[in-house]
């Protein structure tokens, strides 16, 4: 991403929009700037700040004005008011930056848009972590804060050596040169993103010890890890299996994501389906 | 990926926050057959019976959105309102479609009538445990599998500025910065924008749509009395 120089007048409202802080009012220039190193190209300021086109010389002429008399031009605080972003051409390694960060960009290998894949979300339909078995999604960066390739290699080397095998359709797998070894490619190794998860399938018996090693690489990553797990149900609905561990080890989950298990192999034909009656007023007030 | 799953908070405090969401199995490992943006259609017109708090389509994003305007006042004082009309239209392709409810009885009658019309698409409740388990029991249906959030190891109930992150989280996919959150707080508290106002304002950044307003006007009232 890349702020226009010519279009920018330092309002400063991009300032508190970026997720990683990245962007700052530079006191030689008077001009937004963005730092190059802690940008993960999440184009959360190009997508989310909604735009004007004011004229910049006359916008900066009138902040200068009022500031004499300590009186703030404040546009609405998610306005860039000159539209002063522009997208930026990414090469190799910087693109991955984005499609690690921008849900809207589909990663290659997966064509998943985001950061993992499916999970346990369509289980129903793909059998994926079956009885008896965890599916854990690790993920680093959150809240905010950011990771580089270098902590999801101290992770996944930690994981490898513990003999788990990693999701092959993850797109942190994908980048990885040795799924044996957990090494992800050299050239992406200082490169930053909004957050990834590295995926893993292991025997219940096996929780503990994940979690364990989890908690181990965690001290060591300046960054969030937070854990995700991915469990079967029995045929009532029960899961009795593993939340005994996590409670165990201290846990006391409050949320989850619950799979309803309404996913059949064949989608419903709606040819002949009964038509819905439309809302008049579909604006919510 | 686990943008729903993450929210920080207590199970209490999603006691107006279910989002349901579906999708197909996209793997052609998983054999799954049909016209999955067809049944999706449906399953979003649906949810709008059920007076949702939102409904977000993961790919060209939610009922509020960013805006343009040429005109110097375009944005001062009216802006756009959550508009369900544009999601439905805008959905062209299969993926995640979300709905955000932020009432126990629309979002446990749309499960119910969902479970009826048997789409075939595979369906998710993200919200507290109990709200899902009873979400299922209203509806007769048995959980298949579950995804727990073991939450975020350094956030405790004591760290300053959770309000922050409360909101911030709404967003799973971090396009909703803490700063963003403490800067709306803080209009809040000064009284520069209500609650409402300044939950509108975070949404647009929201990309696919599942920022729960209601959740985030109620964190704000808070914020605004100092309740912690």
């Amino acid at each position: 991403m890349k702020i226009n120089p010519a279009k920018c007048v330092a309002c400063g409202n991009c300032t508190y929009v970026c997720p990683m802080g990245a962007i700052y009012i530079d006191p030689q220039l008077q001009r937004a700037t963005i730092n190059r190193d802690e940008c993960v190209e999440c184009y959360a300021c190009y997508n989310g700040l909604s735009k004007e086109v004011l004229p910049p010389s006359t916008v900066r002429f009138v902040r200068r004005t009022l500031a004499n008399f300590r009186v703030r031009f404040e546009p609405e605080p998610d306005v860039c008011p000159t539209t002063a972003f522009e997208p930026d051409q990414l090469e190799w390694p910087r693109v991955v930056r984005r499609a690690f960060s921008d849900p809207r960009v589909p990663h290659e290998s997966t064509g998943v848009s985001g950061r993992g894949t499916e999970e346990v979300k369509t289980n129903d339909v793909t059998d994926r972590v079956g009885i008896g078995e965890v599916g854990f999604t690790i993920e680093l960066g959150r809240p905010g804060i950011g990771a580089r390739f270098r902590d999801f290699q101290e992770m996944s080397r930690a994981l490898a050596k513990a003999g788990v095998s990693f999701e092959k359709n993850n797109p942190i797998s994908t980048l990885m040169t040795d799924v044996t070894t957990g090494d992800i490619r050299t050239d992406i190794l200082n490169e930053k993103v909004m957050s990834a998860i590295i995926e893993i399938k292991v025997p219940v018996e096996r929780t503990e010890e994940i979690i364990r090693i989890i908690w181990d690489v965690e001290k060591r990553i300046p960054t969030q890890v937070v854990i995700g797990v991915g469990v079967r149900c029995d045929a009532d609905g029960e899961e009795n299996l593993v939340l005994p561990i996590l409670e165990k080890l201290g846990y006391n989950p409050q949320r989850a994501k619950t799979n309803i298990g309404l996913g059949r192999k064949v989608i419903r034909d709606l040819t002949n389906a009964a038509p819905l009656a439309q809302p008049k007023e579909m604006v919510n007030a | 990926m686990t943008n729903t799953l993450h929210r920080y908070g207590k199970s209490e405090t999603f006691v107006d926050d279910y989002i349901v969401f579906s999708l197909p199995a996209k793997s052609k490992a998983a054999g799954q057959t049909g016209d999955a943006l067809a049944a999706q259609k449906r399953f979003m017109q649906i949810a709008a019976e059920y007076k949702p708090a939102s409904l977000g389509d993961a790919l060209h994003g939610g009922s509020l959105r960013p805006t343009k305007s040429k005109s110097i006042f375009g944005h001062w004082g009216k802006r756009n309102k959550p508009n369900f009309k544009k999601v439905l239209e805008g959905m062209s392709k299969a993926g995640t479609m979300a709905a955000v409810f932020d009432s126990r009885a629309n979002a446990e009658a749309f499960v119910k009538r969902i479970k009826e019309e048997d789409l075939g698409l595979s369906v998710n409740i993200s919200s507290s445990i109990e709200n899902a388990k009873n979400a299922c029991k209203h509806a007769g249906i048995p959980r298949h599998s579950i995804a727990y959030s073991l939450g975020f190891e350094e956030v405790g109930d004591n760290t300053p500025g959770k309000q922050a992150i409360m909101l911030s989280t709404m967003c799973g996919h971090g396009m909703l910065s803490i700063n963003l959150a403490q800067k709306m707080m803080s209009f809040v508290k000064e009284n520069r924008r209500t609650p409402k106002e300044a939950a509108e304002t975070m949404a647009r950044f929201c990309s696919c749509g599942i920022f729960n307003t209601t959740r985030a006007r109620r964190i704000l009232e808070d914020v605004r009395v100092g309740v912690k």
